[in-house]
């Protein structure tokens, strides 16, 4: 197998795919998972909560398992793959960081919104000193103008991030605006560039494949499509896509196949497909792990999610503000018995 | 009724904030306003409206001790170390408005009785001032095994001290949730939001209850009791709804509008600490001034 690779692929299953199963990973499947994605040759492969390190909690949904103990699991197994860990500052901290690090994490993906780079430097900084390989990762960047990306991806390397990441977590950048976007970094950083989709408005491979052909070399994808919402690009069709283009990604397709249908399928609760609920993420603009819960605020309150979801589009609501979807339920609950009196 | 004299040290937004609020103060004399920027909007605003000011900071101050007996440290967390060293010294009362964390935490509504000698206080976070007293108000009805609080503040209203450490705001809040909260397990979480125009500061208290039973209706009577009490410093505080119970679990939602005074309104952040820091120093004097009235 080649090690020759022209993009370089973070497999985020076993992170982003934590929302999608309510943050049940087991050390059983992170270990399975995780070693035969070493074998299939993924370069790099993120375990975490799926809010990062420290996501266990009421807000985000506690894990049934610690990540440390499931970092710490995949590390165990991987011979060439490196592991990578999230974190969100005001979420995570510098001391989860540095455990991660103490129990074989190699990659660090210090994750902002789009807007509010500067709380990052001190992760960013703590990263490069622990030896990691760091990616700065700017969330939510459909929310601000590309001059905006541009000076935020900045400030991430003047930190010191080896790459900087254009995040669309919300499934919602139409390719023209990957494109600008990517571009513009390009020009500006001297960095790697990444980028990460979701599959809310079925554009992550479009979008995937547009941002590598302006220049982005670190690319995410969910096996199967387990990530939040509608998943990610689904890995092992980038794999097979990107070969036939002819760009190398070093990674076994058939290991990928057989990885997605016999490990990562039994593990969904239900197949990934762009449902309603995921179709309103990409078009409101709203963060794509709020759909189980508004999901089941709706349900509470006996209303329609994607009303609760598009009012939280037309809020501006950031990534992490999960609390806000009960809010914004109650009210239109409450705005509704009004009007039918 | 006599006053006690104080002093601010710090020109920045909060100490000019807390400049505007202690002018209203039936109990407490602003005399001083100490910098180190003569030229700062801070310090400028002092003198126009009469103050004495310093612009060699506590060098200058310590010179003129009798100027002040109560000052307001909203330096940095850096130069508060330092200054509570030589206030303490100088037998002054401090109110520390940064995370630097000499003294004992206060909230004014759990734990100000116990500190009114005190010679030193810290105030915590502003997601602390706004979240620790609900789980105060939780935890006196029925134990609280858990309480996790997430402050969502306007990037607007978030300054670059609190943006470079944004660690010690978490793991300060968190401890003060399990130290004055009462909680047995803390943990918080902080959210920037840039929408425009900038959201007020919201406050989203989570907490698993101990015990089979939930005692939802007295749970309830503590909260909105708290939330008056709260309400008598910070006008802005308020429910933005009512509790929500789920089994074991409660979450309560809040909003703080600022006053308005110095920082912008939406800045609820901000205002809670500096109302926090005036009320704790009310208190402190009308102390002072029994004491002496008794002796």
């Amino acid at each position: 197998m080649t090690n020759e690779r022209d993009v370089l692929i973070t497999e985020v299953a076993l992170r982003d795919g934590s929302h999608a199963i309510r943050h049940q990973f087991t050390v059983e499947q992170v270990t399975t998972i995780a070693k035969a994605l070493d074998e299939a040759n993924v370069p790099f492969i993120e375990v975490s909560h799926g809010d990062g390190l420290g996501g266990s909690s009421l807000q985000y949904g506690f894990s049934l398992t610690n990540e440390l103990e499931l970092i710490e699991a995949a590390a165990s197994v991987v011979n060439n793959s490196k592991i990578a860990v999230l974190l969100l500052p005001g979420i995570g901290t510098m001391q989860e960081l540095k455990k991660a690090a103490e129990l074989g994490a190699k990659m660090a993906r210090v994750a902002t919104h789009v807007t509010e780079a500067d709380v990052s430097p001190q992760h960013i900084a703590l990263a490069k000193d622990l030896g990691l390989e760091t990616v700065g990762f700017l969330m939510m960047s459909h929310m601000a103008p590309t001059e905006k990306l541009v000076e935020q991806a900045k400030l991430m390397e003047s930190y010191g991030a080896d790459t900087v990441y254009v995040v669309d977590s919300a499934g919602a950048l139409l390719p023209h605006q990957v494109k600008e976007r990517i571009r513009a970094l390009k020009d500006t950083l001297q960095i790697n560039v990444g980028f990460h989709a979701h599959n809310n408005l079925s554009l992550a491979m479009a979008n995937t494949l547009v941002a590598i052909e302006e220049g982005a070399t670190r690319i995410d994808g969910s096996i199967r499509c387990l990530g939040a919402g509608a998943g990610n690009t689904q890995t092992e069709v980038l794999v097979a896509v990107l070969d036939k283009l002819g760009i190398k990604t070093g990674i076994d397709l058939y290991k990928m196949m057989d990885i997605a249908e016999d490990l990562v399928a039994p593990i969904l609760e239900k197949p990934q497909e762009i449902t309603r609920d995921g179709l309103v993420l990409g078009y409101a603009g709203v963060y794509s792990s709020f759909l189980l819960f508004a999901q089941r605020a709706a349900k509470r309150f006996g209303i329609d999610s994607r009303d609760i979801l598009l009012e939280l589009g037309n809020r501006k609501v950031v990534g992490g503000q999960e609390d806000m979807i009960m809010d914004v339920a109650s009210e239109i609950a409450k705005r509704r018995l009004v009007h039918e009196r | 009724m006599s006053k006690v004299k104080v002093a601010v040290l710090g020109s920045g937004n909060i100490g000019t904030d807390l400049m505007i609020k202690l002018a209203r103060s039936e109990v407490l004399e602003l005399t001083t306003v100490i910098g180190i920027e003569p030229e700062s909007d801070g310090l400028r605003k002092a003198r126009e409206r009469g103050y004495i000011t310093i612009d060699n900071g506590i060098k200058g101050f310590l010179e003129r001790p009798e100027l002040a007996d109560i000052i307001f440290d909203a330096t940095s967390a850096k130069a508060h170390i330092r200054h509570a060293k030589l206030l303490k010294e100088a037998g002054k009362q401090v109110l520390d408005l940064t995370p630097a964390a000499v003294g004992p935490f206060v909230v004014p509504t759990v734990n100000l009785i116990e500190h009114l000698n005190a010679e030193n206080i810290n105030l915590i976070t502003c997601g602390g001032q706004a979240t620790i007293p609900m789980v105060h108000a939780v935890n006196r009805v029925q134990p609280v095994e858990y309480a996790e609080i997430v402050a969502t503040i306007s990037s607007e209203s978030a300054g670059p001290g609190t943006r470079a450490n944004i660690d010690e705001f978490t793991q300060t809040t968190s401890r003060g949730i399990e130290v004055i909260g009462g909680a047995k397990k803390g943990k918080a979480i902080i959210i920037l939001n840039p929408a425009e125009p900038p959201i007020i500061m919201r406050d989203t208290i989570h907490a698993l209850i101990e015990g089979e039973v939930v005692n939802e209706e007295e749970i309830i009577e503590s909260i909105k009791e708290m939330e008056q009490e709260v309400k008598s410093y910070v006008p802005g505080y308020r429910l933005r709804q009512e509790p929500i119970f789920d089994g074991n679990r409660i979450t309560i939602f809040i909003e703080v509008e600022g006053a308005g005074d110095y920082l912008p309104k939406y800045s609820g952040n901000l205002d809670i600490m500096t109302a926090a820091a005036v009320k704790v120093a009310e208190e402190w004097a009308k102390n002072k001034i029994a004491n002496l009235t008794v002796s």
